[in-house]
């Protein structure tokens, strides 16, 4: 019954998106308001209706309806509630309603925003979700249907279907197979729907660009009115990795946070073309150039989006075979193809009128720069796609299965990254349109020295490694020329408007938040390098079998082995838990707790490090495998990861910057009606 | 104009960042010496970091908790025990599974497209790059005299006068 009302509301719902489609088409082409009107209710019919969807689901998950395929291959009975309701997004049908349930609340957001200034993109922008949407809710719909049911032919056959096949019973297993033990953890449960609400908040700016190039209003209003929704995009995809970092680092026990897996790459190439995008927008708002280049970027950014939510769940990509048998596969590559081809032929149509208007006047400007940077930027994409999407071609090509590991992708992008860096050093003091060696060395050569001091303590300090030295200096540059800017901004405005300098930076801060939001995101880059650096570079490890009250090191590091217990747990699993002790120079530091729990409905084993953190290093240990009589000894794998907290302090300074370039500010029709009135009181008076 | 010393730096810096692509990042190699007596784990780990089981993806050898992988491992120690380098033993897996089980596609045949592509790709943009910059300077010389600022064209004051000329139709 509830399984049967919530597939009625996603057919509903992908009824009222086509009709919505057509009426927008219809209203827009001949000039008919009230069909455009009609198109943007029924946008914001569409939230309700996939609500109800989503929480059919729900319902299924949470009563343990183990008739529906989905909830018994995503749940047990001995799972707590919330994990129960988080598998709405535990697998691939789920996770495509939960796509489509977010992507109907943005377009409604959308729909509800003020247009009096922009009543002819509404109807195209209301086409470009509504499509996007419509998309989504075929796949779920013919496709990857959450609301199948299992039954019993007369042969004693078990099939899923949505209705019931004739001679049939329903079937109904006494329990389910149960989440992914790796997707139990609370990093898990949140990261999927951070990387969905940045993927679809990406729809949004690339629906104006649409409307843009169909309406010829190809100047940067399109721009200005995304651009909130990009930051908004990009904040929901950053925190998406970065959690998705933190989960790895927490549960995958390989002492790493990033293994460019595919299913990693595919969310992170739609943030690097994003992040591009952020820069060089400012160019297009600034110097009314690269609009072409914009363009490119965004129609980019929606289709590795469309790819990365078909990769992140289908895992398709590990061989030709499991692409010809996935049914959305070919449909999802149909989709991309034709959107694709659509958004560039509109592209060349507005080709002329997206000609810039001014010149690129100086190689130093920050125009300039950007452009290097977005050069960087679309470097790493290629080496990224391309590692993706190899493997097959070789399968193709010549029957041989390759791995694309990463050595591959370290090698080639880490110049790239440095290249980032160093730009981001530079970049911030070169002006808009015009700027020279002479102006810029004088912007620069202060945070230059102070960054020259920091590699020399570096080497003081006695590291020689000349790829960590490099990343040092880098780094340092970066924060003495991103703080030095924060500093000189505070310091000029103290001496302007006589306020304390802890309020003049306050103010200037809250004045231009877009640019010292930025700043703070650089500065979390810089974070998030020095912790990068520390553990690709310096990551040392061992392992070794030890008996019990035997000892192994690891550098300073000296780790006891006390005791292992092997217990059941009510939650179904069976734990094998170590006790260590760890001393430093001698020095007793404290137990930890080395695990593998083993989960018997889905035979999973999972590894859970014990980790002691500091803002030095992480000490993180392994339970690799132990004797069934515990005083045999045990196998334990042990981690040194330097400076890796920085990453994660880095990642939050990151977000918080992202926050602060993203906030709202007052509307700006209020605050030029305030300052109008304001102006004329003056005047009268 | 572009003063020409601003044109060096900013080749230097195009310089800078090809050579950044150009140069690889060392990785920290445990040197650790392979006796003939009985291999450390570290010994075994350091050779199967390098591998892939056909199984389970994209998770080296080193760290896949699976029964199959850690027969795999035990392989490997059987292999450094009898003798053989590191080299002996990737090629046996690789005779035995293919090369999938290595961390990078070996350098041959087709697998080199899997190289050149993305300094191809680099370069092909730099072009790109140079070509465009020197598009946008062309008319910025005919001009001459392109010292003095252009009037910036602002939205927001543009807003404005289209809010103000609005609020006078509706008040006519």
């Amino acid at each position: 019954m509830i399984a049967n009302l919530g597939y009625g509301a996603l057919v509903i719902t992908l009824l009222v998106s086509v009709f919505g489609t057509g009426a927008a088409y219809y209203g827009a082409r001949n000039n008919k308001h009230a069909w455009v009107a009609s198109a943007r209710n029924a946008t914001l019919l569409t939230f309700p209706l996939v609500t109800i969807s989503a929480l059919s689901i729900i319902y299924l998950l949470v009563t343990n309806d183990y008739q529906v395929d989905y909830v018994a291959s995503v749940t047990s009975n001995s799972m707590p509630f919330y994990l129960k309701v988080t598998a709405l997004w535990g697998g691939q049908p789920g996770s495509l309603v939960f796509w489509s349930w977010l992507m109907s609340a943005f377009a409604s957001a959308v729909t509800l925003r003020k247009w009096e200034r922009d009543q002819e993109f509404l109807p195209w922008v209301v086409i470009v979700t509504l499509v996007t949407l419509g998309f989504f809710l075929i796949l779920s719909i013919f496709f990857e249907n959450p609301f199948t049911r299992l039954w019993q032919t007369a042969g004693g056959q078990i099939t899923s279907a949505m209705l019931q096949p004739s001679g049939s019973i329903p079937y109904t297993p006494l329990d389910g197979s149960g989440l992914n033990p790796l997707l139990r953890h609370p990093g898990m449960i949140i990261h999927p729907p951070m990387l969905y609400l940045g993927f679809v908040s990406f729809v949004i700016p690339y629906a104006f660009a649409i409307a843009a190039l169909i309406t010829g209003r190809t100047d940067d209003r399109w721009i200005r009115i995304t651009r909130r929704w990009t930051l908004v995009a990009w904040l929901f995809l950053s925190l998406g990795l970065i959690l998705g970092g933190r989960w790895a680092y927490d549960v995958l026990g390989w002492g790493g946070y990033w293994g460019w897996d595919p299913v990693e790459i595919a969310a992170f190439m739609p943030w690097l073309t994003g992040t591009a995008f952020l820069h060089s927008v400012m160019t297009q708002e600034k110097r009314g150039l690269l609009k072409h280049w914009n363009m490119i970027l965004i129609i980019l950014t929606y289709e590795l989006v469309i790819f990365g939510t078909f990769l992140t769940r289908s895992g398709v990509l590990s061989s030709v075979h499991a692409f010809a048998q996935s049914a959305i596969g070919p449909f999802f590559f149909a989709f991309m193809g034709l959107t694709f081809i659509v958004s560039l032929s509109l592209l060349l149509k507005r080709w002329n009128t997206l000609k810039a208007q001014t010149q690129m006047n100086s190689l130093l400007s920050r125009e300039a720069l950007f452009l290097l940077n977005n050069l960087l930027f679309m470097g790493i994409l290629v080496v990224c796609f391309w590692g993706v999407i190899f493997p097959l071609i070789s399968e193709i090509f010549t029957g041989q299965k390759v791995t694309v590991g990463p050595p591959f992708y370290e090698r080639a992008t880490a110049p790239l990254f440095a290249g980032l860096l160093l730009l981001m050093g530079v970049a911030p003091l070169a002006a808009w349109r015009y700027s020279s060696a002479k102006t810029l060395g004088r912007a620069i050569w202060k945070p230059f020295i102070a960054s020259l001091l920091v590699v020399a303590l570096v080497l003081i300090g006695g590291i020689r490694n000349w790829a960590a030295l490099l990343g040092f200096w880098l780094s340092a540059f970066v924060a003495a020329v991103t703080l030095y800017e924060f500093w000189r901004g505070a310091m000029a405005r103290r001496r302007r408007s006589g306020e304390s300098f802890p309020l003049a930076l306050w103010h200037l801060a809250g004045r231009n938040r877009r640019r010292y939001g930025g700043y703070i995101i650089h500065l979390g880059v810089v974070l998030m390098a020095i912790g990068i650096i520390g553990i690709e570079i310096f990551q040392t490890e061992t392992q070794g079998t030890i008996a019990r009250g035997e000892q192994l090191s690891l550098g300073d590091y000296t780790v006891s082995f006390d005791s292992l217990a092997v217990f059941d747990t009510a939650d179904g699993r069976n734990v094998a838990r170590a006790v260590v002790s760890v001393e430093r120079d001698g020095q007793y530091l404290g137990e930890l707790y080395p695990r593998r729990d083993y989960y018997y409905e889905s035979q999973q084993p999972m590894t859970i490090p014990g980790v002691r953190s500091t803002w030095e290093d992480d000490f993180y240990i392994l339970l690799v495998d132990w004797q069934p009589i515990s005083s045999a000894g045990a196998t334990f794998k042990i981690y040194h990861n330097p400076l890796v907290n920085w990453l994660w302090l880095g990642g939050f300074v990151f977000i918080f910057g992202t926050l602060v370039a993203a906030w709202p500010d007052k509307d700006p029709e209020k605050r030029r009606v305030t300052a109008r009135s304001a102006s004329h009181a003056t005047a009268k008076a | 104009m572009f003063k020409i010393r601003s044109l060096h730096l900013f080749i230097l810096m195009v310089l800078a960042a090809g050579l950044f692509a150009a140069v690889e990042v060392t990785e920290i190699v445990q040197a650790q010496e392979q006796g003939p007596q009985a291999p450390t784990d570290d010994q075994v780990n350091a050779v199967a970091k390098q591998l892939y089981c056909p199984v389970c993806e994209n998770i080296p050898l080193d760290v896949c908790p699976t029964q199959a992988c850690s027969q795999w491992r035990e392989l490997i120690r059987e292999k450094l025990a009898a003798g053989w380098t590191e080299d002996e033993i990737k090629n046996y897996f690789v005779a035995q599974y293919g090369d999938r089980v290595l961390a990078t596609p070996p350098a041959s045949g087709l697998n080199w497209l899997v190289y050149i592509i993305p300094p191809l790709a680099i370069i092909g943009g730099i072009y790109i790059l140079y070509r465009a910059l020197q598009a946008w300077k062309r008319p910025a010389e005919d001009q001459g005299g392109e010292e003095q600022p252009q009037p910036e064209f602002d939205e927001d004051y543009v807003a404005r006068i289209e809010d103000e000329l609005r609020q006078r139709q509706q008040k006519s």
